[in-house]
């Protein structure tokens, strides 16, 4: 059975290649933050759209690498990672809201003459209890959905459904305007966080840093589970589940705990890309958004750690690029580079490259 | 014989010469006269009077200087009664608001001598507005004589209104006791209006109202529920053909299809093909578009899928969850390419005249008929999708696949033909779903997306390759949301039903039907 390629990888003399690759990006993605704040009559200013979109990637990465926990490592394919994604980014959304009305309702709540808040947003806001909204709401969700799912040995295709469907009825909850988290439109118009301005480049770049430091240290995270005995049975357990089982162990303690950590990284993920964005709405919990997701891992690399982050960067780079220069095309490509990869790239870009490393 | 033929002119010329005088009468008459010419005829309607009044209301008589009447046939001034020669210029006779009121008050009146249901509803609904006090004796009788459920509801509320302001307590409790027995919504509005306060005094008839009210409401809760059960087991009918592809194809080869959905899609955008092209080459026969449609839906549908099978999903067997993005993919293009191709809005079908209207079975439950059709569909390609499983060589091949792959290509079954005929099979059932589909919401290039997900479910709840358990899943799924829906809203039921079925799955993973059998990987 294939080892993590991390793993591999440690055993390897590729790892200096590795660190050094990894230390160019982080310099680069550092030095950009730092060249937003120059003046914008410098010609290396980095202008604060290239910063926010850069930003946007390095979000939806830390969600490509939180999938691929759950996935790559762990075998259960979801399919419903983007409602964590979005609960983190409706927590932090609750703070942000807040913060901008002062100590009135938020705007869409006037709208709907509502008179005050409803329970679950008292306490936001407090930004620490925002930040402990972020890690929990997506963290029990998982929790619960995960306990029950893992219990009755959902897996497979059956479990990719099933928080396929989660994520549908998350969609559809919140675009009601009864929920309490403004419908259809979500929440935008921030203005501040912490009492600094939103849109000052100061915030921009600090955000931004923070970003970088989150993908670090989910990178550091994972490498450490890929090495660990942890992450050797997480391999079994995509492999051969039943045998694992007939070993001795017990999968589900396993599953849950990986599951739940991917949600709480795909949460924190959100609430770092709603104050770059400026805007969460429920459109963010589709069920397209989490597929494309799959799409970045699997173009990535499944079963490695740097394949998803390359896999986001480069589908969301295209996005970018195609949805402005032939936006009828872009679903076209979408689609084809979904069949292109299952038929040829099974283990994605890292994969050809490793293989050309072993030739 | 010779004696009745002659006689057979007079017998003919018998209601001919009846509203004749009646329309002389009328002519002659001065307003205060025809009014109550026109009050006393809707208190004692007759078949006879039924031209003239229709005449009148379509403003078509007209007299002469001797006043005698004229009925306007095919734009001709015909003298009514036979013998009168015209004397001077014939002239349109003109009705004050007043008449004109009574004159659809007494055409109603005698309308309620036809043989016609539809028009006896017509009418009665008329006469809850316009009856006059004359008329109760007539309406009595109507009412007690009166065979079909809706018609008498709306004669006993027709009654009520007259009775309920009647000065007598004895009557208007007569009413509202009548009002008890009906099972219209609003009777159920006039009772409570009695019962406001001040509005009754009587004691007895107060006590009466609530009796009745306390009937009608559990009259309408009938209607309601059989209401909501019948929009389920529709909801079902479609969830089913939507999800009937998808568990042979599950069953079979163990991969989800993101794009069965595109194929329902692909089915109702066939139909809509199909309706076009009767419309320009065949407008003569368009009612009968959705039988092609039928066959035309589903070999696209069939040949659509078989090519991907052959094309894609071969080579991905064995990696069900690579399978699934891989369709994903599919399902993607698939939707852009409709998108490209007939624009991104939702393209006109239409209903045919025999698929539109319903059926009113109690006063508050009409069942349209485009979705009785569906529901009579869906059972067809039940028994169809059987029978082909069940009674063919086809059939037999499938099961042994879906049984045990294996063993089948040893004993010589082709499995990779059967694959591909499945597959075909699966997306040609979806593509006759999408045909039902297209009958009754939205054709547009998203249409199958919002299924996927309810069809998933119904696979899921069902059990794999089992048609009892598709059937059962997609009737529960279909009446468990529209049951929850009026209770706690439609997302919030969505979101309940789907908790069950993960609390369901708890208990019998495999679905509500498993296949026994001891492969373990």
């Amino acid at each position: 059975m294939n080892q993590p390629l991390m793993v591999t990888a440690a055993h390897k003399a590729g790892t200096p290649l590795a660190i050094a690759i990894g230390v160019v990006v982080a310099v680069l993605l550092v030095s950009m933050a730092l060249l937003s704040l120059l003046p914008e009559s410098n010609p290396l200013q980095v202008s604060a759209y290239t910063l926010t979109l850069v930003g946007k990637i390095l979000c939806y990465a830390i969600v490509a690498l939180a999938l691929d926990l759950v996935w790559g490592y762990a075998g259960m394919l979801s399919l419903g990672h983007g409602l964590f994604f979005a609960l983190g980014g409706y927590a932090m959304g609750m703070y942000l809201m807040r913060e901008a009305s002062g100590d009135g309702l938020p705007a869409f709540m006037t709208f709907l003459s509502w008179s005050e808040l409803p329970w679950y947003w008292y306490g936001t806001q407090h930004f620490a209890w925002a930040l402990c909204l972020v890690v929990l709401a997506p963290g029990l969700l998982a929790l619960v959905f995960g306990f029950f799912a893992f219990r009755s040995r959902i897996k497979g295709v059956y479990f990719s459904i099933m928080t396929q469907a989660l994520t549908f009825a998350g969609m559809l909850l919140f675009f009601r305007n009864e929920t309490g988290f403004g419908g259809n439109n979500g929440f935008t118009n921030f203005h501040s966080i912490l009492g600094f301005s939103i849109t000052s480049p100061g915030t921009r770049a600090v955000l931004f840093l923070l970003t970088v430091a989150l993908l670090a240290a989910s990178l550091y995270l994972g490498w450490r589970l890929a090495r660990s005995k942890f992450g050797r049975v997480l391999t079994a357990l995509r492999d051969a589940e039943n045998r694992l089982m007939f070993c001795g162990y017990d999968p589900r303690g396993y599953k849950l705990f990986i599951w739940v950590l991917s949600a709480v990284l795909c949460g924190l993920a959100g609430a770092l890309y709603v104050p770059q964005v400026g805007i969460i709405n429920p459109s963010e919990m589709s069920p397209t958004n989490s597929i494309e997701a799959a799409v970045w891992v699997a173009l990535g690399g499944r079963g490695s750690l740097v394949g998803p982050l390359l896999g986001a960067g480069v589908v969301n780079g295209m996005k970018s690029w195609f949805t402005v220069a032939f936006p009828e095309y872009w679903l076209f490509f979408l689609g084809a580079l979904f069949i292109v990869v299952t038929l040829y790239l099974p283990k994605g870009v890292i994969g050809l490259l490793k293989k050309r490393g072993d030739a | 014989m010779v004696f009745f033929r002659l006689l057979l002119p007079f017998f003919t010329l018998l209601p001919l010469l009846a509203h004749a005088s009646d329309a002389g009468e009328f002519t002659a008459a001065d307003a205060a006269g025809q009014a109550k010419l026109l009050e006393t005829w809707a208190a004692q309607p007759s078949d006879q009077r039924l031209p003239l009044l229709q005449a009148l209301q379509d403003g078509r008589v007209g007299y002469d200087d001797s006043k005698h009447p004229y009925i306007e046939t095919d734009g001709n001034m015909v003298a009514a009664d036979a013998d009168t020669p015209a004397t001077g210029e014939v002239r349109k006779l003109r009705l004050n608001n007043r008449l004109r009121g009574l004159v659809i008050n007494a055409l109603a009146a005698q309308q309620m001598l036809s043989t016609d249901t539809a028009v006896r509803l017509a009418a009665a609904q008329q006469l809850q507005r316009s009856a006059l006090p004359g008329q109760i004796p007539a309406l009595e009788q109507q009412f007690q004589g009166e065979p079909a459920s809706a018609v008498k509801a709306a004669l006993a509320l027709a009654l009520a209104n007259l009775q309920l302001t009647d000065p007598a307590p004895q009557v208007r409790l007569h009413a509202v006791r009548l009002l008890g027995e009906t099972g219209d919504p609003s009777a159920q509005a006039r009772l409570e209006s009695v019962l406001a306060a001040d509005a009754e005094t009587d004691a007895s008839v107060r006590t009466a109202a609530q009796t009745s009210l306390v009937q009608v409401k559990r009259k309408l809760m009938v209607g309601d529920l059989l209401g909501q059960a019948f929009s389920g087991l529709s909801l079902g009918s479609i969830l089913l053909l939507a999800a009937l592809g998808l568990a042979i194809t599950f069953g079979l080869l163990g991969v989800i299809n993101m794009a069965h959905g595109e194929m329902l899609m692909l089915g109702a955008y066939a139909t809509y093909v199909v309706q076009v092209g009767f419309q320009r080459l065949a407008p003569e026969a368009l009612a009968w578009y959705p039988l092609v449609a039928l066959p035309v839906a589903f070999f696209v549908t069939a040949a659509i899928g078989m090519a991907l099978e052959r094309t894609i999903i071969r080579h991905l067997y064995g990696r069900p969850l690579e399978t699934l993005l891989a369709t994903w993919g599919i399902s993607l293009m698939l939707i852009q390419a409709v998108r490209l191709i007939f624009g991104a809005q939702n393209v006109e079908v239409a209903n045919p005249a025999w698929l539109s209207g319903g059926l009113q079975v109690l006063p508050n439950l009409v069942l349209p008929w485009n979705r009785v059709v569906i529901i009579g569909f869906a059972l067809f390609v039940v028994v169809l999708t059987w029978l082909l499983l069940n009674k063919t060589r086809l059939g037999l091949n499938v099961r042994a696949v879906t049984q045990n792959r294996n063993m089948a290509a040893c004993c010589g079954v082709p499995t990779g033909r059967i694959d591909m005929l499945a597959f075909g099979l699966g997306s040609g059932i979806a593509g006759l779903g999408g045909v039902a589909l297209s009958q009754i919401g939205n054709v547009g290039p998203e249409l199958g997306q919002s299924y996927i997900i309810d069809s998933f479910l119904v696979v899921v709840l069902g059990g794999v390759g089992q048609l009892a358990g598709s059937v059962s899943a997609a009737a529960g799924l279909g009446i468990a949301n529209k049951i929850l829906e009026p209770q706690i809203g439609a997302v919030l039921g969505k979101i309940l039903i789907l908790a069950l079925i993960i609390l369901f799955i708890q208990k019998r993973p495999q679905g509500l039907f498993a296949l026994k059998g001891r492969v373990i990987d």
